[in-house]
Parts: structure tokens; C-alpha cells; sequence
């Protein structure tokens, strides 16, 4: 049984309402590079906290075996004892300390609860030098690179003698140069017995470095892929990812689509905190009246700041580019400009972004369209009830009364609430961010009822999200972007879970996919 | 009974300041041996805290937003100086030499709210900064020395009352019997429409109780001030504010905007409320109240001095929260920032009648503040689970 570093067998987490994690099973040879492929949601995240003892042994089914050993994470700790560190995609260093203070924190070089400098900077030039970082120790970890900084991570996994690293999206932030090195990194690593795990969504990496691909969709293993063997391309991973039926999810619609209501041209956008970064490189897309938009790509490709930086320029800086709608160019410099251009904007993270959770449905529903509301600056509080009474019976927002603080609604009735004042505010444009992250399915088929609706009163819709078969399932038209470029326009006709998944691991060209 | 506790429970945050209002009074009238409840005191209640409660609701109104202004004791003081100077150096009106000082209020405020507002420092160090350079313009202003006397006109805003009509206060009583009418008439028509729309109302008994006894502690309230010397001027304008502002939080757009951004800037902010503008107007207005505070303390003490203001910031903070603000933002009210400025008032007030020195009286104030909030929290935290 010494083949394998580690087994993960059957496990099952569940959380409240959903099954993360369906027996899945999980085995890692020593030294090998095993990759974890599925989308958004499968369940890689999940699996890896159970593995790592983010959620302790207890809170989950099924066995986790180390070098033989049956092992019961309390914490993370106890994982990092023997030699399992996980490195998450949002990295864990702390700017302002230096590269040696990151590489040990935590695990400090010390006596008696006394800094050993000398040691402590010893230490890390001799990890620093195995990462191939060529920094000196003390420099403050805000100085360094987004691909330095991944180094510095990775020494401090190598400071607590690892034995199986965990790489969770680790070239997403990186350009290609860094990423290359990183790739070589793991090889290196792999020679000197080190096991890893590579989470990625970049195939290509993927069949690059990989011994072996376990693919995970839904909750459940699907399958492992010895990639030395047979004939395993990116397609064949991509089929493995996607391949499930598609049931009736979806509510029936008829489009009755009409000219055009929104084209953006040209639209670059520069990072907020990285000004040479483009986050957004030339992007022209356009929605009509009555149509559904769909755009497809994976985490970080730019879809969202897309929507935040054309939603009065709410995200980014640099905003260049132009705005026309009904064919007539238009400004949005600032978030009540875009409402008064009759733009919507639905964000993913309706509990940061979306509601006032201490406030109660009516007043959520009534912020943005106050105005509507008011003679001289003064609300009319009958008018106030009328209309989110009204809301609440349109949208079946299941609450006692309006006066529900939204804090306490379950997730789908929350999004039925920001919908609500979005609708309110009678836009022409809505850009819907993840409509449907978190919900249950029946309330799913609910909101795509709405949506539908709005797009039969003629108003355009741009729908994000990253369930392909959402996008496939209510979607006219769809973009795919990658890398903050639009790869690819597919027809719903054309459109399939491959061709989509094509586009969205496409790197390199800015080459445009002219399919209609 | 049982829908007695469970309206009481369901509702403690609401009530318990009132009721923490009662006791102290009930305490402190048993152990005074009924002084507290005198006339002649009442009267002194509202002449001693108006400058408080004025600053309590300018105050409410920065901490609902999320911040905080440690520099309204300063500001007072400030604004005190300059109309002294005004007044009494330069022999101004008194009504020009207002104005201008509740103009330089708001410019105080501006100042302040472009710092927090626009470039984003936090408001606890742009107001300590306030803090101290106003404090220190003052004794500038002042050269380290008090002005005095104020002129007659001026001094009436906080020791003058309302002229009588005939004998025994008819103009006091007449006053409490409109508040009355006026706030039951309000009531009725919220419960109806309330009713209306399927919201939870009080069950009919114990609305007409809620009633009563608010009735009666209203006429009370002005058959005392009637006994004594009528309605102090000082306490017009208090209720004044007190409604303007009440209807402000509550009626208008600015209100509404305000409570967003506390309640979560950045979901204000994608909604459509101008973050930015309406926090830098809270400290303009927080500027113009801090004047208005200024004003009243220099005209009761009939002077502008140096050391005016000293400590006020932190009394107007304390009703804030003892009131029932968050610390986060977002919650709060003006009713409810009087009651904690009341709280805190009677307390002094009470202990400086069974005459505790100010060392125990700061000490028992600052206990008051941490039981008031722990209280609220444990409540928070109670209601979350449920």
C-alpha cells in the first residue's frame, strides 16, 4: 500500500441544504504530480479543507490515510505536522513583514520565546535560494511581485518540511513568464520526492506537469486519468468535467429580440491597486432589446469587473473605452449616472455588496429608486409599502411581512430582494453578477422566470455566471472571457459545454472568435 | 401576561433605555427624598444638559454613518470664543454675531468632513486632530483669557422662558396639552395604517396604556414647568431639533441615505447613494450643532472661556451609544440618543444632589456607558440566535 502518499476514501461533507462532497475518493503516489480538475463548485476547494483539517475530522465521512496511516485532522496544524501544507489561491503573507518574518511565522526561529535572527535569516536564504528567489531576506513582502510572493509561500511550505504540497490556483494571478517558473518549480520538486496536488483551470498547465488527473464534478469523483498511459488531451478533460445531463432546469422562452440597446467599445481597464496591470483588454460586446447575454469564463477572467467598471466605473482605474446605447454614446462616471442611464447592476456578493442586512425588506427595496418616492426630499411611506408589497407578491419574496430585516431571509429570497429594487428603479440595461450563486433549485427556476420577463418587457440583460448550464440554459447569445478578453461569441444554437470550456482555458492571442 | 413578556422581550432594545431612564429617576427620587423631582430641578435639568442633548443629536447622526467626532467639545469652545468676540470685542448683534458663529460652525464642519468624506481619513483622527487645534485656536482667539458679560438679548437663549400670558403658566400648560393631543392623534394614525398593511401593532389594551402614560408624564412634565418659572426658551428650540431631526432620519431621502451608509457603505454606494457627499453634509451639520452648543454654554455661563466645551464630546458620545447606537454604524436614533443624554444628565444631576464628589460621579458614569452597551450587545447577540 506504500504506492500511496495518500487516500482519501469516501468522503462525504455535507453542508446545510447541499452535498458538497459525494463519496469521493482521492489517491496520490508518492512524488507524483496529481492534478484536481472540475468546475467552479465541484467540490476541489471543499475536498482540499477536509484534507487539510480546515473542516476537522468529525464534520465529514469517510477516511483519510497518510503514508498508510489513518489520520483525523483536528486543525491545520495537525496537518502541517505531517507535512501536508496547502497553499491557497488568495495568498496568506502579511505585506508589511519581511520575506524571512512570512517564511516562519508562526513557526518562528526562536528560544524562550526570543527572536533568533541570525537563524531566522539563515533559514530563509537557504529556502529562498530552493525556490530559485533571488531577494534578499528582510525585504518587506508588499515590495515583492504577485509571482514572488507565490515563491515566498512556497518556501514557507518547504520550512515545514513538506511532503505533499497543495497548490490551489496557483498561476491565476500570474503572467505567463512566472507561471512557466513556477511549473519548472514543481518538477524540481517532484525530482526531490515531494508529492503535489495542482488545482488549475488552466489545462494546458495541467497536461503539462501532470502524472495523473483526478476530475470531480457535482460532488462526485468522476474519474482519474493516468496521463502517462493513454492518449489524455485537454478535450478529454474538459468532456470528463462537463459531462452531465441537462434536465429541464430551465423555464421555457420564446426571445423577441430588437436593436440594439448596449455596445461597448474598446473597453480597457487597468487593476485598482496594480495600475500597469490590465485587468480588462479591449472588450466590444453588444446586448440587444429583449435578449438574454450570457457571459461564460472562469474565476478571474475579468467578468466581473467588467460589469463593475461599465456600472459607473465602480471598479478599476484608467476606464477607457466607449458606451453606446440605443446608438447613442453616454457616460457612466459614477454610480447614479449609470442609474440614470438606466443601467442594473446585480452583484455577486449580495451580502457585502447587494443588501443592507441590518435593514428590512422594504427599505432594501426602496434605496435606489428613493427618489421615485419622494416629493422635496421627503418619502412618501404609503407609497414606500405599496411598492414593496407589491414586489413581494411579484416576486414571491417569502417573508411574514416587509418588515423582515433581510439578514434573516434565506439566500433565494435575499436575491429576490436586490432584484426587487433593481427592478424598481426601472431599468433598460441589467447586468445580473451570479444571479443564482447559493440558491436553491427551485428558487433558481423562480429567478429565471424573472429574468425572462425582463427581457420580454424589451430590456436587455447581461447575465454572468459561472454554471455553464445556466449559461446554456436561459442565455440568446453568449461571450466567453478569458484573461480579461472577450476569446469567444457562440450562438445559443452553437453553444455547448465544450466549445464554452474551449474558449474559457484559451491563453495567449487576442484573437476574436467570430462563430455567429 | 404572556404576550406582555413577549412583547417586552421582542422589543427590549427599544425599551430598556426607557426603562433604565425610570429607574435612575425612581432611585434617585427615593434617595434625594423627592428633590429631584422638584420644579425648581426639572427646570434645571434642561437649562444644565441642553448643550449636551444638542450635541447628542448631532452626534447620533455620525456615529448611525459609522464614524465618530471627538471634536465637538473643541468646536463648542471655539465657536463660543469667537462670538464673545463678536459680541462683546466688537459690539455686534446679537443676532449677526449668531449667525456668523453658526456659519463658522458649518465651515468647521466642512473642514472636517472633507478630510473624512473625500480622502478618506478616519474620522477618529481627523477629529482628534480637530480636537486639539480647535482647542488650541481657542486660547489663541481668547489670548488664555474668559469674555464677559454677553449682552441681555443674547443671555435669554439659556435662562430666559417664554412670557406669560396671565397668571399661573397658562402658555406651559397650554403647550403640554397640544404636545398631547398631537402625539395621540400621530399614534392612532400609524397604528391604522400599520393595521392596514398586516404589520404587528400593540394589542388594543396596551396601546391605550402606552397612551395613557405618556399622556400623563407629558402634562406632568408641563404642570412642573408651570409651577416654576413656565417653558425655558431653551427648551423650544431643544424640542425643535429634536422633531426636525426625528423627521429627517426618518421621512427623507437624506435620513434614509444616511442609515445605508452605515448600515454598509459599499451596497449603499452600487445603490445609487452619493457615499462621499452625504457623509461630508453629517459633518457639516455636526459642525453647525457644535456651534449651536457652543452658543448656549457661552450665553448660560455669560461667558466665553478657554476651557468651555472641555468634555463634551465624550458625553455626547456616551448618550449616543447608551441610546442604542452602534458602534458599527447604522443603528441609532434621535429619540434615542435624548434618552441616553437624559441618563446620563440625571445622573449627574443626581449625584450632585446627595452630594457624591466628581471623582465617584465620572467613575459611575463610566460604568454606566460599558453596562449600557454590554447590555445592548448580550441582546444582539441573544436575538441573532434565535
Amino acid at each position: 500500500m506504500s504506492e500511496y502518499i495518500l487516500e482519501m476514501r469516501n468522503i462525504t461533507k455535507a453542508f446545510p441544504g447541499v452535498k458538497a462532497l459525494d463519496n469521493v475518493n482521492l489517491k496520490i503516489r508518492e512524488g507524483e504530480i496529481h492534478s484536481l480538475c472540475g468546475e467552479n463548485g465541484a467540490g476541489k476547494s471543499t475536498l482540499m479543507k477536509v484534507l487539510s483539517g480546515v473542516y476537522p475530522h468529525g464534520s465529514y465521512e469517510g477516511d483519510i490515510l497518510f503514508k498508510g496511516k489513518t489520520c483525523e485532522f483536528k486543525n491545520i496544524k495537525q496537518s502541517e505536522e505531517l507535512g501536508i501544507v496547502i497553499i491557497h489561491q488568495e495568498l496568506a503573507l502579511i505585506p508589511y513583514l519581511s520575506i524571512a518574518e512570512n517564511i516562519f511565522l508562526g513557526n518562528e526561529r526562536s528560544r524562550k520565546g526570543l527572536m533568533n535572527w541570525n537563524e531566522t535569516i539563515a533559514g530563509s536564504r537557504e529556502l529562498l535560494e530552493k525556490v530559485g528567489l533571488n531577494e534578499h531576506p528582510n525585504t518587506p513582502v508588499g515590495n515583492l511581485g504577485v509571482g514572488k510572493q507565490q515563491l515566498v509561500e512556497i518556501a514557507k511550505a518547504l520550512s515545514k518540511k513538506v511532503k505533499l504540497l497543495i497548490l490551489d490556483e496557483p498561476t491565476a494571478a500570474l503572467n505567463e513568464d512566472d507561471s512557466e517558473n513556477l511549473l519548472q518549480l514543481m518538477l524540481e520538486f517532484k525530482k526531490q520526492g515531494i508529492s503535489c496536488i495542482l488545482i488549475s483551470h488552466k489545462l494546458n498547465e495541467v497536461s503539462k506537469v501532470s502524472d495523473s488527473i483526478t476530475i470531480l464534478r457535482d460532488g462526485k469523483t468522476i474519474e482519474t486519468l493516468d496521463m502517462k498511459s493513454g492518449e489524455v488531451n485537454e478535450d478529454r478533460i474538459i468532456r470528463g468535467m462537463v459531462g452531465r445531463d441537462l434536465t429541464n432546469r430551465y423555464p421555457e422562452r420564446t426571445p423577441n429580440i430588437g436593436d440594439v440597446i448596449l455596445e461597448i467599445k474598446d473597453w480597457t481597464v487597468y487593476d485598482e491597486v496594480r495600475a500597469d496591470r490590465k485587468v480588462l483588454d479591449n472588450v466590444n460586446l453588444h446586448i440587444r432589446r429583449g435578449e438574454i447575454v450570457g457571459i461564460a469564463g472562469l474565476m478571474g477572467a475579468g467578468r466581473t469587473e467588467l460589469a463593475m467598471s461599465v456600472f459607473g466605473k465602480s471598479y478599476g482605474r484608467n476606464v477607457s473605452g466607449t458606451l453606446y446605447k440605443d446608438g447613442k454614446p453616454i457616460e457612466n462616471n459614477t454610480v447614479t449616472q449609470a442609474i440614470n442611464n438606466g443601467f442594473a447592476y446585480v452583484t455577486e456578493d449580495r451580502k457585502h455588496y447587494g443588501l443592507i442586512l441590518i435593514d428590512d425588506i422594504k427599505r432594501n427595496i426602496s434605496l435606489t429608486g428613493l427618489s421615485k418616492l419622494a416629493k422635496k426630499g421627503v418619502i412618501n411611506d404609503k407609497q414606500e409599502i405599496l411598492v414593496a408589497e407589491d414586489m413581494r407578491k411579484k416576486l414571491k419574496i417569502k417573508a411574514p411581512n416587509i418588515l423582515q430585516k433581510t439578514g434573516n431571509l434565506s439566500g433565494g429570497n435575499q436575491q429576490k430582494v436586490v432584484l426587487s429594487k433593481w427592478i424598481f428603479s426601472e431599468p433598460d440595461v441589467l447586468i445580473l453578477d451570479e444571479p443564482t450563486r447559493g440558491i436553491d433549485v427551485g428558487a433558481k427556476y423562480e429567478i429565471y422566470t424573472i429574468i425572462n420577463q425582463l427581457a420580454d418587457e424589451g430590456k436587455g440583460v447581461l447575465v454572468i455566471s459561472s454554471e455553464l448550464p445556466e449559461i446554456l440554459g436561459i442565455c440568446d447569445r453568449i461571450y466567453v472571457m478569458n484573461a480579461g478578453r472577450i476569446t469567444g461569441e457562440v450562438s445559443r444554437e452553437e453553444a455547448s459545454q465544450e466549445t464554452l470550456m474551449r474558449y474559457m482555458t484559451k491563453t495567449g492571442g487576442p484573437k476574436h472568435g467570430n462563430v455567429s | 401576561m404572556e404576550t406582555l413578556v413577549k412583547l417586552f422581550k421582542n422589543n427590549i432594545r427599544q425599551y430598556g433605555m426607557i426603562i433604565a431612564l425610570v429607574v435612575i429617576i425612581i432611585f434617585f427620587q427615593l434617595i434625594t427624598g423627592g428633590l429631584l423631582l422638584e420644579p425648581i430641578n426639572i427646570t434645571n435639568l434642561i437649562l444644565q444638559n441642553s448643550y449636551i442633548l444638542v450635541l447628542a443629536i448631532g452626534m447620533v447622526l455620525v456615529i448611525i454613518t459609522g464614524h465618530i467626532d471627538l471634536s465637538v467639545g473643541s468646536v463648542a469652545a471655539f465657536v463660543g470664543a469667537v462670538a464673545g468676540i463678536m459680541m462683546v470685542d466688537m459690539h455686534l448683534h446679537p443676532v449677526v454675531a449668531v449667525i456668523a458663529s453658526l456659519i463658522v460652525g458649518a465651515l468647521i464642519g466642512a473642514w472636517q468632513g472633507f478630510w473624512v468624506a473625500y480622502v478618506k481619513i478616519p474620522a477618529f483622527i481627523v477629529t482628534l486632530a480637530g480636537m486639539l487645534l480647535f482647542r488650541g485656536l481657542t486660547m489663541i482667539v481668547l489670548k488664555g483669557q474668559s469674555i464677559s458679560p454677553f449682552p441681555a438679548g443674547f443671555q435669554k437663549i439659556s435662562s430666559g422662558f417664554i412670557p406669560d400670558l396671565g397668571s399661573g403658566n397658562v402658555v406651559a400648560i397650554a403647550a403640554g396639552v397640544i404636545c398631547t393631543v398631537i402625539f395621540v392623534i400621530n399614534e392612532l394614525r400609524d397604528r391604522q395604517s400599520k393595521k392596514k398593511y398586516n404589520f404587528d401593532v400593540l394589542p388594543g389594551g396596551l396601546f391605550i396604556l402606552k397612551l395613557v402614560i405618556i399622556a400623563a408624564v407629558i402634562m406632568a412634565f408641563a404642570f412642573m414647568l408651570a409651577s416654576y418659572a413656565g417653558l425655558p426658551n431653551i427648551l423650544i428650540l431643544l424640542l425643535a431639533l429634536i422633531l426636525i431631526y426625528s423627521f429627517i432620519m426618518n421621512k427623507t431621502v437624506m435620513g434614509r441615505h444616511i442609515y445605508a451608509i452605515g448600515g454598509n457603505e459599499k451596497a449603499a454606494g452600487l445603490s445609487g447613494v452619493k457615499t462621499k457627499k452625504v457623509t461630508f453634509w453629517v459633518f457639516v451639520n455636526m459642525g453647525v450643532m457644535a456651534a449651536i452648543s457652543g452658543l448656549i454654554f457661552a450665553a448660560r455661563l455669560n461667558a466665553a472661556t478657554p476651557r468651555a466645551g472641555t468634555n463634551f464630546e465624550l458625553d455626547a458620545i456616551a448618550a449616543s451609544f447608551i441610546g442604542g447606537a452602534s458602534a458599527t454604524g447604522g443603528i441609532g436614533t434621535v429619540f434615542g440618543a435624548i434618552i441616553g443624554g437624559l441618563v446620563m444628565g440625571i445622573l449627574n444631576n443626581g449625584m450632585s444632589l446627595i452630594g457624591l464628589g466628581i471623582d465617584w460621579q465620572q467613575g459611575i458614569k463610566g460604568l454606566v456607558l460599558l453596562a449600557a452597551v454590554a447590555f445592548d450587545i448580550y441582546n444582539k447577540k441573544k436575538s441573532s440566535v434565535s
